[in-house]
C-alpha cells in the first residue's frame, strides 16, 4: 500500500522533472492528486510510464468534469496505477474554451482510445492525435455534449401540467 | 490439441485492392447474448477487420446520478453488470461510506463478502456455461443454471429481488438476514460443489471443448495491460492483479484465498480462471461463515441513512421526520472526491465520486471494466473465424448494461 512517504516521493520526483508545470499536489482521502498544465499532460504521463522508479504503466480511467462557474470550466481526470508497487495516482488538467483541446494518450495506452472517445462524446473535449475521435455512446448526429451542466435534467415537478385536466 | 493452425492477428492485413464481404454481426443476434453490433470484413470465413458499434442501451446513468440523492443511485448500479448486481450495489455503498467516513461493523462486512462472492459465482456460472452453449454443449448450461437459481433464491430471501437486487443500504443492510437465507446458503454450499464438479467433469477436459477454445481469441499480457484489462480476462493472460488483494475492501484481508492466473489469455484460460475463482469463492464464503462475528449487528453507525423501525415511524414524530428526510434524500453529505473500486464479476469496477455537499453527487463516473476491455475485441478476433469471434465475445464476459451504462 501507498504510504505518505511514497506519495511525497512521487510528487517530488515529478516536481524535480517538470518544475512549474506541476500546478498543485494534494491528497484527498489519501489519494495522491496532482494537477498539471494542460500542455504537459502527455509528457507527464510518458515520464511516469518510462521512469523505472515510478512505473505508472496501467491506465485505470479517464473522465471529465464540468465546472461552469469556475475560471477554468473543464477538468479531465486521469487515474493511473503502478501495478508493481500498487500505487495509485490521479492527474488533473484544467482548461477553458468551448472546444477545449488536449493531447491524446492513445500513443502510450491503446486503451485510452474509447475512454477519450467517451470524454469527447459527453464533454466535447478534443484529443489531438486521436485515431478515431467520434461519438461512442450517443448517436452520431447529436449536436450537444450532454453531460455538460448547461443541460439539466427535466425537473421532477412539472409546471406545464394542469392537474385539473387530469380530473384532480 | 487442435491441429488446425489458427492465424495470428499480424498475419492478417487488409488488402485495399481486394473486395471483401461485409457481414453485420448484430445489433441483435442470438449468439451475441446482448445488443452488440460488429461490422465484420470477411475474407471467406476469415475475419480481417471488425468495427464494433456500442451504445444501443445507453441510459445516461452518469447524468441521472447527478439528479438523484445518494440512496437512489443504488438501483442505477444494479443495471450496470446485471449478472452480478450485488457487487455493484456494495461497491456504491462503500464509495459513499468512504466519503462520509462511516465505520462499518465486521459482521456487516462479512455479510457483504458472502453476498459479493455469491454473485461472483452467479456471474462466472453464466459466463462459463454460455461458453459451453456457444461450443455446442447445451447440457452443461442447463445443469449449472439451476445453481444460479438457488443463488437468486438466497438474494430473494435477503432483499426481495432476484436480478436487479438493490441489496443493502449505505452503512449496512436494511434488515438482518432471515433464518431462511442462512438455511438456503448452507444448502447451497453443500449442493453446489457437487454440481460444479460434475459440470467440470463434463466439459473441462472434453476434447471437443478444448479443441474449440484453446488458442481461440488469445491476448498477451502486455497487450492486455496496455488495453487496461482487469478481472478474469487479465488474469487469464497471466497478470495476478485482483482488487480484492491489491486494495482489500470489506475485510477481504481476513480471508485466505488464491488468485488463479492463466498463461495464454485465450478462451480456455479465461474459462479455467473463472472455474477456479468459483472454487475460491466457495472457500471465501465458508471462511466468512466460520469467522462470522457473533451478535446481530447489521448496520453501522450511520443514522443519516438508517431508516427507523416502522412502528416508530407510525407512532413517533421524530422517527417520522427522519424517515421522510432519508427517503427524500435530504441528508448532509460532506464535500470531497473519492475513488473506490471493487473486484466486479468482470474486472475492476470503479466509482469516481465528486460531491460538492449537495443532496446529489456533483459528478459520478463509473469505471466500467467491460467498456474498457471490449475495445480490444477487433484485435482479438482478427484472423479468426466467425464462430471463434462468437466464442471470444462470450468468454470476455461483455455485459451490455455495463458496456453502455
Amino acid at each position: 500500500m501507498m504510504t505518505k512517504e511514497n506519495q511525497l516521493q512521487i510528487a517530488e520526483s515529478l516536481k524535480a522533472h517538470f518544475g512549474d508545470d506541476i500546478l498543485s499536489t494534494e491528497t484527498p482521502f489519501d489519494f495522491l492528486t496532482i494537477t498539471v498544465k494542460k500542455e504537459k499532460i502527455k509528457d507527464v504521463v510518458q515520464f511516469l510510464y518510462n521512469d523505472e522508479s515510478l512505473q505508472f504503466r496501467f491506465l485505470t480511467d479517464i473522465c471529465a468534469v464540468h465546472f461552469p462557474d469556475a475560471s477554468e470550466k473543464f477538468q479531465v481526470v486521469y487515474h493511473l496505477h503502478n501495478l508493481v508497487n500498487n500505487y495509485r495516482l490521479r492527474l488533473k488538467v484544467n482548461m477553458n474554451g468551448e472546444h477545449p483541446e488536449l493531447e491524446t494518450l492513445t500513443t502510450i495506452f491503446p486503451g485510452a482510445n474509447w475512454m477519450e472517445r467517451e470524454t469527447f462524446d459527453f464533454y466535447g473535449i478534443h484529443f489531438k492525435g486521436h485515431p478515431n475521435l467520434k461519438r461512442i455512446l450517443n448517436v452520431d448526429d447529436m449536436l450537444i455534449h450532454p453531460l455538460r451542466k448547461e443541460f439539466p435534467l427535466e425537473d421532477q415537478v412539472r409546471l406545464d401540467k394542469n392537474d385539473a385536466q387530469f380530473g384532480r | 490439441m487442435a491441429d488446425i493452425q489458427k492465424n495470428s492477428p499480424s498475419d492478417v492485413l487488409v488488402n485495399p485492392e481486394k473486395e471483401y464481404s461485409i457481414l453485420n454481426l448484430g445489433p441483435t443476434h442470438p449468439a451475441t447474448h446482448g445488443i452488440f453490433q460488429n461490422v465484420l470484413k470477411m475474407d471467406g470465413e476469415i475475419i480481417v477487420d471488425a468495427t464494433p458499434t456500442i451504445g444501443y442501451i445507453h441510459r445516461a446513468f452518469e447524468k441521472l446520478a447527478e439528479r438523484r440523492p445518494y440512496n437512489q443511485i443504488t438501483p442505477i448500479t444494479d443495471r450496470l453488470n446485471y449478472c452480478s448486481s450485488p457487487i455493484n450495489n456494495m461497491g456504491w455503498h462503500m464509495t459513499v461510506e468512504k466519503l462520509i467516513k462511516a465505520e462499518i461493523p465486521k459482521r456487516v462486512e462479512y455479510m457483504r463478502v458472502i453476498i459479493m462472492e455469491l454473485s461472483r459465482i452467479a456471474d462466472h456460472l453464466v459466463c462459463n456455461s454460455v461458453i459451453g452453449v456457444d461450443t455446442g454443449a447445451m447440457t452443461g448450461f442447463l445443469h449449472v443454471f439451476q445453481f444460479r437459481e438457488k443463488i437468486y433464491e438466497i438474494f430473494e430471501e435477503i432483499c426481495g429481488a432476484r436480478l436487479t437486487t438493490n441489496i443493502g443500504r449505505i452503512g449496512g443492510f436494511e434488515r438482518d438476514f432471515p433464518a431462511a437465507a442462512w438455511a438456503k446458503l448452507d444448502k447451497f454450499l453443500t449442493e453446489f460443489p457437487v454440481g460444479l464438479r460434475e459440470w467440470e467433469k463434463l466439459i473441462m477436459r472434453n476434447r471437443i471443448f478444448m479443441d474449440r477454445t484453446i488458442n481461440c481469441g488469445p491476448i498477451s499480457a502486455e497487450k492486455a495491460l496496455s488495453y487496461s484489462f482487469t478481472g478474469p480476462n487479465l488474469r487469464a493472460a497471466g497478470v495476478d492483479y485482483d482488487v480484492r488483494v491489491a486494495t482489500p475492501y470489506s475485510s477481504y484481508q481476513d480471508f485466505d484465498f488464491s488468485i488463479p492466473v492463466g498463461t495464454q489469455g485465450d478462451t480456455y484460460d479465461r474459462f479455467m480462471v473463472r472455474e477456479e475463482e468459483m472454487w475460491q469463492s466457495i472457500s471465501i464464503i465458508k471462511q466468512a461463515l466460520q469467522k462470522m462475528p457473533s451478535g446481530n449487528a447489521y448496520f453501522g453507525d450511520v443514522p443519516d441513512f438508517y431508516l427507523p423501525p416502522k412502528e416508530e415511524v407510525y407512532n413517533n414524530m421524530e422517527a417520522l421526520i427522519y424517515h421522510f428526510k432519508i427517503v427524500m434524500g435530504e441528508t448532509a453529505i460532506p464535500a470531497g472526491e473519492v475513488y473506490h473500486c471493487v473486484e466486479g464479476g468482470n474486472g475492476e469496477l470503479g466509482f469516481y465520486l465528486i460531491s460538492d455537499g449537495g443532496r446529489t453527487p456533483y459528478r459520478l463516473h463509473f469505471r466500467r471494466p467491460c467498456f474498457i476491455y471490449y475495445q480490444a475485441y477487433p484485435e482479438m478476433i482478427k484472423g479468426a473465424m466467425l464462430s471463434d469471434a462468437i466464442l471470444t465475445m462470450s468468454s470476455m464476459n461483455v455485459i451490455a448494461g455495463e458496456l453502455d451504462a
